[in-house]
């Protein structure tokens, strides 16, 4: 068998991938905040509880309606942006004129209610969800043995990652997009509706969670603190890219989900806590974040 | 950043010394005689959790730094002095300032990463560093993971009175919070709390008239985590009990609820605050996640509509009669 620094080779790649769907995850989500933040100025608590309600509307999808996993993975992010796009319209647009701490909190309360719901009716053990029967099985790279689902999750989350950029980056929908994130008040004078602009964003943004949600499902079995605990250590890795670009927030994602992995093969007692180190680290050499703009 | 709330902006006017004193004495008087008709274990609850609250409120509502994370002091002190209790056999008038120190020194690394970043940023890394806190105690050994640490004797303060009695216990706590209080109070009206406002209302400019802001930030930051330290001790020593709730992130979001519902930037609002949330927890405690979903709807309304807290509310009304709240 060959080793890697007396590691079997077979557990150094599954770690490695075990890794990379965590960053797959990271990058999705951390993507979201960037977007997010970057034309609402407000840091959106609720993501990893709005992930964790696009894990559970697929569950709900597919034990109450017989909504299979692909019509799940369009319907559920819909269901849950248009939850998304009711709580910017009645709540946060109400917020935007004040410290943005505010829509912090008011986010963080929305975070503990859908959680708090989310117990009360399924409780903490998890509901399973099952691999749709077109990505079961795997393939034997030679090296390592790759379950069908987990590369198609890494592959759709890199899909749907570059499509953002893409469309960011690209298209003249983009292009509104980064002029109201610089300059609000002279976009709408061009007659550009911002204020749909920014509850399209959040609608988006929302999407994207509830999508990953999907996404993690038949992963991780479906949980209410699902998201509660994914969302704290995105924040780390939103704070080690810097929320500045967009490209930044996946590539960190990603990067720090193969750290994440890799210190799960040489040192495991660290595991938990490497992202934090790391974004010690970065605070102390560069604190704006690696791809950030400091002000 | 702007300065938070109206609440913590009202003037501070010279005010008459005989009307405080008398709300003072009268809550004094109050408290005092509260263990003869309430149960004493909720009364000390409330105000280790005041005191907590307070503590927090002096880095957001007179520093202007939402620390997300402030439930790593709490609880890291809470561990440290049960630990120096149970299995050092120290008594408390040793344990608890040995919690307190080892809160100040993680608070002094904690605040001089998380200054250099402002706003939501701060926000975010002291939540981040207090997961990593979290983490750190599910896995260390003299945490007891899961367990936490059980048991912990009250032991004898000063040799001479015995705090596993319920009351002597109370009075204990009492005298802790009242002296706490009695300290922010010292430290928001000190030349250090002027500037500490005049960073939270406009750093740019305290900057450019010469002040070291990242200085101001982090003894302030220190100061909160060390008195956050003191509530966790003493909170220890109360429950006999140190644990990963105490660690836990949703503590660190009850403190900010608890600030947030009683009066950002009040002397008496977080205590206030602090045993509404407390009264919540115990009479739902056997009703599973409706506390987690009241307190959600209570941060949601708090924003939304009541941004000045109880105490805060009161404060224009009290300041007309001569009273800061």
């Amino acid at each position: 068998m060959t080793t890697v620094l007396g590691i079997p080779i077979q557990v150094l790649f599954g770690q490695l991938l075990l890794g990379l769907i965590n960053g797959a995850f990271y990058a999705v989500l951390s993507l979201g905040l960037a977007l997010i933040f970057g034309l609402l100025n407000i840091i959106n608590f609720a993501h990893g509880a709005l992930y964790m309600m696009g894990a559970f509307a697929a569950w709900l999808l597919l034990s109450h309606a017989g909504i299979g996993y692909w019509g799940a993975l369009v319907l559920a992010p819909l269901l849950v942006a248009g939850i998304g796009i009711a709580v910017e319209r009645t709540m946060l647009s109400r917020l935007y004129k004040l410290d943005h701490l505010y829509s912090l909190l008011l986010t963080f309360g929305l975070a503990l209610i859908a959680e708090g719901v989310f117990r009360q009716l399924y409780g903490i053990s998890g509901l399973p969800y099952e691999i749709p029967a077109s990505l079961r099985g795997g393939w034997n790279l030679g090296f390592m043995f790759l379950p069908v689902y987990r590369g198609w999750v890494v592959m759709a989350s890199l899909i749907l990652c570059l499509g953002t950029w893409i469309a960011i980056e690209k298209t003249r929908l983009g292009a509104l997009l980064r002029a109201a994130t610089e300059n609000p008040p002279l976009v709408q004078a061009f007659g550009v509706n911002v204020p749909r602009l920014v509850t399209a964003t959040y609608g988006f943004g929302v999407a994207v969670a509830a999508l990953a949600g999907v996404l993690a499902a038949p992963i991780y079995s479906v949980n209410p603190l699902m998201g509660s605990n994914l969302i704290i250590t995105v924040f780390a890795v939103v704070v080690i890219g810097g929320m500045g670009s967009i490209l930044g927030s996946i590539v960190t994602g990603f990067l720090l989900g193969l750290v994440e992995g890799l210190t799960k093969v040489f040192f495991p007692q660290g595991a938990a806590t490497v992202v934090f180190v790391v974004m010690a680290i970065v605070l102390l050499v560069k604190p704006a974040g690696l791809f950030g703009r400091s002000n | 950043m702007t300065a938070l709330p109206a609440a913590a902006r009202h003037r501070q006017a010279r005010i008459p010394v005989s009307r405080q004193m008398l709300l003072v004495l009268i809550l004094l008087a109050a408290a005092l005689a509260a263990p003869f008709a309430v149960y004493p274990v909720f009364l000390m609850k409330g105000l280790c959790y005041g005191l907590f609250a307070t503590a927090f409120d002096l880095l957001l509502g007179f520093a202007g730094l939402l620390s997300f994370g402030h439930a790593a002091f709490f609880g890291f002190a809470a561990y440290v002095t049960a630990n120096a209790a149970r299995q050092w056999g120290w008594p408390p008038e040793l344990a608890i300032p040995c919690g307190v120190a080892a809160a100040a020194a993680l608070g002094a690394a904690f605040g001089w990463l998380a200054i250099r970043r402002q706003g939501i940023y701060f926000a975010m890394i002291t939540l981040a560093l207090a997961q990593m806190m979290y983490f750190v105690a599910v896995e260390a050994p003299f945490t007891h993971g899961e367990d936490g640490i059980q048991g912990v004797p009250r032991g004898l303060l000063f040799g001479l009175f015995d705090l596993s009695n319920s009351r002597t216990m109370y009075y204990f706590v009492l005298a802790v919070f009242v002296l706490g209080l009695a300290f922010l109070h010292r430290v928001v009206h000190s030349p250090f709390g002027q500037v500490l406002k005049a960073i939270r209302d406009n750093e740019p400019r305290a900057v450019s008239l010469g002040y070291r802001v990242e200085r101001y930030k982090l003894v302030a930051f220190v100061l909160s985590a060390g008195m956050a330290g003191l509530a966790g001790s003493v909170k220890a020593l109360v429950f006999q009990l140190a644990s990963l709730g105490d660690v836990h992130w949703h503590a660190s979001g009850e403190v900010v609820l608890m600030t947030l519902l009683g009066g950002v930037g009040t002397l008496f609002g977080p205590t206030v605050g602090a045993f509404v949330v407390v009264t919540i927890q115990d009479v739902f405690a056997e009703a599973g996640s409706w506390v987690t979903i009241i307190q959600g709807a209570i941060f949601v309304i708090c924003v939304l509509a009541f941004r000045r807290g109880i105490v805060g509310m009161a404060a224009p009304w009290l300041a007309r009669r001569g009273i800061e709240a």
